[in-house]
């Protein structure tokens, strides 16, 4: 691509050389060992922090580095290329826990959770998901009931991504009557007395990202932990989702990118009776069929992309995006793993990982389900 | 403590590279570049003398044609001060003594501490710049450095370099040239802040012409060829163990006359 038809330019390059740089350095001769360990080290944070990664798109005066929505489309498509979907989510988790924040808080919230977060001080997650719901975050049943200067929080989370270790949870709790107009956004210490990891989650894929069971049982919470007024974080939950559809969206076309760059690898080397894979005119037909089906939904992010970051609201295509992507990077992967045959099935073969962390691209942030759903309210 | 790293910009060292088919130059379509390696070491030992004295600047300085302010903005962005780029047609495909020309020239005009070269570049592989450069300007020359201590009063340095089998200690007047090698130190990452902030930072562009200076070549290249392609191995199939191994040693001996 040249000129105005180019998404990324000089300081793109420069960055992904650089994100690239420290994935290849500090993460993929460690990542194996991660992925069955179920996590990552804790100091992971602060070097991502320090080299002002987990900044990105924050404003300066607290902490952050302004830049275009493709710096963080590039640092999603790196740190995915790692090959750790889980890695890149558990790093990441702040992505979806502050984003609340800065909408809603004040200044002094801001300061308090979200700077020591982006300098990988604190980990940050969200809590909305709850075992008797995700999607429809309407029906929160956590409840929080004022006591004076505090709320008295109880009930629970699970699927937390990050919830393990967490040091603060966007926690969505209900404060007032039933339906969305009832729900607050709290900040709870995860060190209060009441607050437990009730079970470390064991999961399909993304396993190095440490996912949570939270129980709170009498949790108390100063009031001045409230983002917004009582019954506004429905507006700020929803708020970023955009973002989050797109990050969902660039991990799957890069997922998929990679099971084909595996496939490639494999097909090119592998021999069955007695000429490559790649000389059987049914792979290089499925070889062609997975390329053309990631070109297509990349370009259609990158596109969205450009749009949200001109200032669109694309709710709808996004949303798209999302399903689209997810569906196409299940059906790369299991291409992949077709390809590579019994090999694919072993773990010491990327596209086994791949094939399973692609299951969860269209389940989080949103099932393709809710996204049709959302999708449907636009155009009928 | 003002530092001029010299810096050239280079194609990835995973790039195959491709040789034109007339012979006059490699394939430049499509190829990655990146910072020479041994010139990143450069960069990242200025910004720790920078730091270490609180006081001075990071100057680069590249000779290269347009793609190369990625590479200057590349440094930039790890922290140096501001560029240098001279880029001028007849200096393209310059010969060692043409660019070493060209960066006494433009050194001369800057001022300076210490000069930083790589070694070496890794795709002519000439490592011929940092010396010629550091006699141009009758300055001293350490090259191979692996540490370098700089004195307190800013006068000498201390610096250690590799020589075979061991290392050799040399303390050196400053002004001088040093040309980095692998070891010296282990280059920071390109910050998302810094990235930023490099965008905001100079570049000066500067022509031959701009520093009196018409290239003098003393080489030219006369042809490129790939090395030649591995002839593929030679299996001995469906004998005893004993046997093969009497078969084998013997091709090494008379055939592939390695043994």
């Amino acid at each position: 691509m040249s000129g105005n038809l180019d998404y990324f330019g000089e300081s793109h390059r420069i960055f992904r050389q650089s994100v690239a740089r420290f994935v290849e350095r500090e993460i993929k001769p460690y990542v194996d060992e991660w992925e069955e360990a179920g996590e990552f080290p804790r100091d992971l944070y602060q070097k991502a922090a320090d080299v002002g990664f987990l900044g990105i798109g924050y404003p300066e005066n607290l902490g952050g580095t302004e830049a275009d929505l493709f710096h963080e489309v590039v640092l999603t498509e790196e740190l995915t290329r790692s090959g750790s979907g889980g890695l890149a989510a558990g790093l990441m988790s702040l992505g979806i826990a502050l984003p609340p924040i800065l909408a809603l808080g004040t200044e002094e919230q801001k300061e308090r959770f979200i700077r020591p977060v982006l300098r990988g001080e604190k980990i940050a997650s969200l809590g909305i998901t709850e075992p008797g719901g995700g999607s429809d975050v309407a029906s929160v049943r956590t409840r929080a009931v004022r006591d004076g200067d505090s709320y008295i929080v109880n009930g629970s989370k699970t699927m937390i991504t990050s919830g393990c270790r967490a040091d603060q949870v966007t926690l969505a709790v209900r404060t007032g009557e039933a339906g969305h107009r009832g729900i607050s956004l709290l900040v709870v210490d995860t060190n209060s007395p009441g607050f437990t990891v009730s079970k470390k989650l064991r999961k399909m894929g993304w396993w190095a990202s440490d996912t949570a069971e939270l129980a709170l049982q009498d949790v108390r919470v100063p009031v001045e932990n409230r983002l917004g007024q009582e019954g506004s974080a429905f507006y700020g939950i929803m708020r970023n989702f955009q973002k989050e559809r797109l990050y969902l969206t660039v991990m799957a076309n890069t997922t998929a990118q990679m099971a084909l760059e595996e496939s490639l690898k494999y097909a090119r080397l592998r021999e069955a009776f007695g000429k490559p894979l790649t000389g059987f005119q049914v792979t290089r037909h499925k070889l062609v069929d997975m390329a053309t089906m990631i070109e297509v939904s990349r370009e259609f992010a990158y596109r969205m992309a450009a749009k949200i970051q001109a200032g669109e609201n694309k709710v709808k295509e996004i949303s798209m995006a999302k399903i689209f992507s997810a569906d196409i990077c299940d059906r790369v992967c299991h291409m992949a793993v077709q390809i590579h045959g019994g090999y694919g099935y072993m773990r010491e073969y990327l596209v086994e990982r791949l094939y399973r962390d692609s299951r969860i691209l269209s389940i989080g942030g949103g099932t393709s389900e809710i996204m049709k759903e959302i999708i449907s309210k636009i155009i009928l | 403590m003002k530092s001029l790293v010299c810096l050239k910009q280079v194609p990835d060292t995973e790039t195959q590279i491709k040789v034109k088919p007339d012979g006059t130059g490699i394939v430049t379509d499509g190829i990655k570049y990146v910072i020479n390696p041994y010139d990143e070491f450069s960069v990242e030992e200025a910004l720790r003398l920078k730091e270490k004295f609180k006081a001075g600047e990071v100057v680069i300085l590249t000779v290269g044609p347009d793609r190369c302010t990625e590479a200057i903005r590349t440094a930039l962005a790890m922290g140096a001060d501001r560029g240098i780029h001279v880029n001028d047609e007849s200096l393209n495909d310059a010969d060692p003594y043409s660019i070493a020309q060209v960066l006494a020239a433009a050194a001369s005009q800057e001022g300076y501490d210490l000069i930083f070269c790589g070694h070496r570049a890794i795709d002519d592989d000439f490592g011929e710049v940092g010396a010629m450069l550091a006699e141009l300007l009758q300055l001293p020359q350490v090259t191979l450095v692996t540490k370098l201590e700089i004195a307190d009063d800013t006068q000498s340095a201390v610096v250690e370099r590799d020589v075979e089998g061991g290392k050799e200690v040399i303390e050196v007047p400053l002004p001088c040239v040093l040309t980095s090698q692998k070891g010296l130190n282990e280059p920071r990452y390109a910050s998302l802040p810094g990235i930023m902030k490099a965008k905001k930072k100079k570049i000066d562009k500067k022509t031959a012409a701009d520093l009196g200076i018409t290239s003098e070549r003393k080489l030219a290249p006369t042809e490129y060829t790939m090395p030649p392609e591995r002839k593929a191995g030679k299996k001995y199939e469906d004998m005893e163990p004993a046997e093969a191994a009497k078969i084998v040693v013997e091709a090494l001996r008379s055939e592939a006359k390695v043994i």
